[in-house]
């Protein structure tokens, strides 16, 4: 096995990923059993405890358990607009030198500890997890960022990481490793697809999107939406409020006065928020919640949907917006990739299907049994990443990132020759990076001599009306919203701008021919077309970019 | 369906337009297409050339692959002729057109070579040639295909397989060693149960590595068996008793066949060990060590020796020399001695004389009694005063002699050295 792992290390929750040679990827369980470790730190008198034995401490001893700091990582504390309804375990300060800091008590003895130095542990304990599980010293590590980590933040990640005696190999943004980790599912043959993908990651506090490009295995960000705030908390503080709610009705006790009362409702909506994105209906028991009574319910889904309803619609227009903010429309995208605990909720992947038109997929686990679990993908892409750079050495894994190498010159219209019938199809699409070489495979028909006339697509949008049938046996819904005609809008290229005619002479019927467009890096476009078989002389020409 | 092409003629090529400006964005950094990219990117290669060489990599993996003269050795006429009832003698690698891989040879590189025999030699192929009972040659093919599938087989056939063995070189003879015993070793080692065997080396191969080849082949342990060359035990059960008696006769040759191996195999190793010139050159070397090891351990005690011969010789030499002065001093002496003798008779005689010479100052009466004084003067004169005496009174007048003698009389009394009252002339 692999010496090389992929960390993910998010606010709510942790993972980490091994990748063996051929490809497959182990998500590793911590010694609880966890795949997805909590982000949490406890201390109890010497000890320190760590992932769900940390986040359970939240209920007795909330004080001394720090959760979701990962953010903090590298800010100071006059930065950062600290949510307290999110900080419900030991209170962010402001440290010595400015960066946040948290207060805890341990034997009696106040200690001040640094977001760095937390994250510091919380790396060494993913190291013992992962070298309990491979049995050999961890190598090196690709860790995954969000989008919207700054420059510095990276800087201090990479410190921090290697404090704790994981060298790290490379950083990866989040919705790039998801998407590496979906494509590379069905042995890469998915990344050969030109796609445009949406990768919406809701996690734990904030929600993130990313609207990527795939052209020839290359992936290009178009554009990337936040929102800190909106995650699967809502949703348990929602249900909390719900179960609150009805405990109030029935015992007349408040048990949102008490920290405690309030901690235990939390600890059980999580539970029954993740018993409802695999059930119909689930139950709620809570031994005394508050002034000595227990509270026993039970909750069916689309109660649940009602009472989340709000955060649902918020992450539906989150992902609008992402599209939006890339230049796009909903017809644009050809796959949306959920990422994050809360894409199991069916009702959020429903919500999101409804959004773009039938020709988009949603991949989500409720609408595709197939689909990797949402709260692996971005630990997997960061091992496949690691097991793909682990044989290179430092040097060459610096200069492949150099902007050199990275910022690479994108086509904006396709490219692409129109048939016989003036139907466009297109060599290259919107998006391509470039230098590129695409062939396509045509043929003269009956005549003897054709010609190949390369054009720039252009964008519409066909719009198709569906009468609908009518329903003869049915009269009485007649007068009913049936009679609207259905309008199904179809994205279509068609030839804009001529670019070049190529022109092939004295060819026998139905003969094989090889239509070529390679771009180089200083952006000629070459443009060939001959006839496959042996001994044929291309014809060929270029032309450059405007 | 394929795309046609609309027909019509133009130049074979125009060109109308640019294409729509391109913009810049970061590529993700992650993928195998990335890898792919940045490494076209950072080497320069176009795209053609980078096909090129990923198509160069693909070819060389497929011509690794194959080896597709396996099996087609022509078996020689007499093997050919073999006698398949006595097929175990037959060269059952050659028989299958392995006899280059031997041992070495896999599973399926016997397969394939297998196929190639049976499609050559099979009897229907045979007999369409003419010659019905043809298919002898066809049975050993088949004998040896099912030895070698055997993995217990194969071993047993490994075993007693000549064609494999590398002959040591003859004694007595001039050869290279490594190069004459190299192969035998190399051959060996195929028996061994503890792999990989070290190998021979050369003559720049180190003391430790020599010594721990022949220290592993001392201790060779070898799987060789001999179940191969047993004597077929019949299967009928007629004579039981005369089957056990082979079956007996075979565990005691196998037996012997394995001890003669392996004092064959000692020999084998003591022979090259007293070849090899390797050790020739250590024990050379350990002796050269070994004295001077011995040579600047006793430094300490060379140099107290050297240094109590050298004192020895100098004491010796300091001695003689003494020895020698003194002699010569000895010798100086004696004369000198003789000399201050002659010299004191001289003065005694002039100072006995003095007296004499001068008419003992006019006072001849006395003449005896001067005499006895001077006598017992000179016996207390030393021999300072002698010669001072007689220098004073050779050669004058009486006065001078007589005031000499009562001067030396006087200073005799006062020194204590003389009795006045026994003179009876002077000191009056």
């Amino acid at each position: 096995m692999s010496t090389v792992i992929g960390i993910t290390f998010g606010n709510s929750s942790s993972s980490i990923a091994v990748a063996s040679s051929e490809g497959k990827v182990d998500v590793i369980a911590n010694p609880d059993g966890d795949r997805f470790i909590p982000s949490a730190l406890s201390y109890v008198g010497e000890d320190e405890y760590h992932g769900v034995q940390a986040e359970s401490q939240l209920i007795r001893n909330p004080k001394n358990t720090i959760i979701n700091f990962r953010d903090f990582i590298g800010k100071k504390f006059e930065e950062v607009k600290i949510d307290e309804s999110l900080q419900n375990g030991a209170k962010p300060i402001k440290g010595a030198n400015g960066e946040i800091a948290y207060e805890i008590t341990r034997n009696d003895k106040v200690e001040i500890l640094s977001v760095e130095e937390i994250s510091i542990r919380h790396f060494k304990q993913l190291k013992l997890a992962a070298e309990d599980f491979i049995g050999k010293d961890i190598e090196g590590v690709v860790l995954t960022v969000p989008t919207d980590f700054t420059e510095h933040q990276r800087e201090e990640l990479v410190k921090i990481s290697n404090a704790s005696g994981l060298k790290v190999l490379q950083l990866i943004n989040e919705p790039t490793a998801a998407l590496l980790a979906h494509l590379s599912a069905d042995d890469g043959e998915r990344s050969l697809q030109d796609k445009i993908y949406v990768v919406a990651d809701f996690g734990g506090i904030r929600s993130d999107a990313a609207v990527i490009s795939v052209r020839g295995g290359i992936f290009t960000i178009l554009a990337t939406a936040h929102e800190h705030g909106l995650g699967g908390d809502k949703f348990d503080a929602a249900l909390s409020e719900f179960f609150a709610k009805e405990f109030e009705k029935k015992y007349k006790a408040n048990p949102r006065t008490n920290a405690r009362s309030l901690a235990k409702l939390k600890a059980e909506s999580i539970v029954v928020k993740k018993t409802l994105s695999n059930v119909q209906t689930s139950t709620c028991s809570i031994e005394s919640l508050a002034e000595g009574f227990d509270f026993h319910t039970s909750i069916n889904r689309l109660r649940y949907e009602l009472t989340t309803r709000q955060s649902l619609s918020e992450m539906t227009a989150f992902v609008e917006r992402a599209v939006t903010k890339a230049g796009l429309e909903p017809l644009d995208i050809d796959e949306v990739l959920l990422v994050g605990g809360v894409s199991n909720t069916p009702k959020l992947a429903s919500n999101i299907q409804f959004i773009f038109p039938e020709s988009t997929t949603v991949v989500a686990p409720s609408l595709d049994a197939k689909a990797i679990n949402p709260s692996e993908l971005v630990a997997r892409g960061a091992a496949l990443q690691a097991s793909l750079i682990e044989s290179f050495d430092d040097e060459e894994i610096k200069e492949s990132l150099q902007p050199i190498v990275v910022n690479t010159q994108h086509i904006i219209k396709p490219i692409g020759i129109k048939d016989a019938s003036g139907k466009f199809h297109p060599l290259l699409v919107a998006e391509t990076a470039y230098p590129i070489k695409k062939s396509l495979q045509v043929t003269n028909g009956e005549s003897s001599s054709i010609l190949i006339e390369l054009y720039e697509g252009k964008r519409t949008i066909k719009e198709t009306v569906i009468e609908p049938t009518k329903d003869e046996d049915d009269s009485e819904d007649e007068e009913d919203s049936d009679e609207e005609p259905e309008i199904v809008k179809e994205l279509v290229y068609e030839a804009g701008d001529k670019l070049a005619t190529l022109s092939l002479k004295d060819l026998k019927p139905n003969s094989q021919l090889e239509v070529t467009v390679n771009i180089t890096q200083n952006g000629v476009l070459h443009f060939s077309g001959r006839e496959l078989k042996q001994g044929s002389v291309a014809v060929k020409g270029e032309i450059t970019s405007a | 369906m394929s795309i046609v092409l609309p027909s019509g003629s133009a130049e074979p090529f125009t060109a109308t337009a640019k294409y729509t400006a391109p913009v810049r964005r970061p590529v993700e950094p992650v993928g195998r297409f990335f890898l792919a990219h940045a490494s076209r990117t950072l080497r320069g290669h176009t795209w053609s050339e980078f096909e090129k060489l990923e198509a160069e990599k693909n070819v060389k993996k497929v011509e690794e692959d194959e080896d597709l003269d396996l099996g087609d050795e022509e078996q020689s006429a007499e093997l050919l002729e073999h006698d398949p009832r006595e097929w175990k003698t037959a060269d059952l690698y050659a028989v299958l057109g392995l006899s280059h891989l031997r041992f070495r040879a896999t599973e399926d590189q016997i397969r394939r070579a297998h196929r190639k025999q049976v499609l050559k030699h099979h009897p229907d192929k045979k007999s369409a040639s003419g010659g019905l009972d043809q298919d002898g040659f066809f049975k050993i093919i088949q004998k040896a295909f099912e030895v070698m599938l055997d993995s217990t087989k194969r071993q047993q056939y490994d075993s007693v397989d000549e064609g494999a063995n590398v002959l040591p070189p003859a004694p007595k003879s001039k050869y290279d060693f490594f190069e004459a015993w190299g192969p035998v070793f190399a051959s060996e080692a195929r028996f061994s149960k503890k792999q990989p065997v070290p190998q021979l080396g050369n003559l720049e191969t180190s003391k430790e590595e020599v010594d721990a080849f022949y220290g592993f082949w001392g201790k060779f342990d070898s799987w060789r068996t001999f179940e191969f060359k047993d004597e077929d035990v019949p299967d009928d059960t007629a004579n039981r008793d005369h089957k056990r008696y082979i079956e007996r006769k075979n565990i005691a040759s196998r037996k012997k066949l394995k001890q003669e191996d392996n004092k064959r195999l000692i020999d084998l190793v003591e022979r090259a060990h007293a070849e090899d010139p390797r050790i020739k050159l250590f024990k050379e070397a350990a002796k050269k060590e070994k004295e001077q090891k011995k040579w600047e351990k006793e430094a300490g005690s060379r140099k107290a020796a050297e240094e109590a011969a050298a004192k020895k010789a100098a004491e010796e030499e300091a001695a003689k020399k003494a020895a020698e002065e003194a002699a010569v001093a000895k010798a100086g002496s004696k004369k000198a001695k003789e000399a201050a003798k002659a010299a004191k008779k001289k003065q005694k005689r002039s100072i006995r004389g003095a007296p004499k010479d001068v008419e003992y100052f006019g006072d001849a009466s006395n003449a005896t009694q001067i005499d006895g004084d001077i006598e017992i003067l000179i016996e207390k004169l030393d021999d300072v005063q002698l010669a001072d005496v007689a220098t004073k009174v050779t050669g004058t007048d009486a006065s001078t002699v007589k005031s000499a003698i009562n001067s030396v009389v006087s200073d005799l009394i006062a020194g204590g050295k003389l009795d006045g009252s026994i003179l009876k002339y002077f000191g009056k």
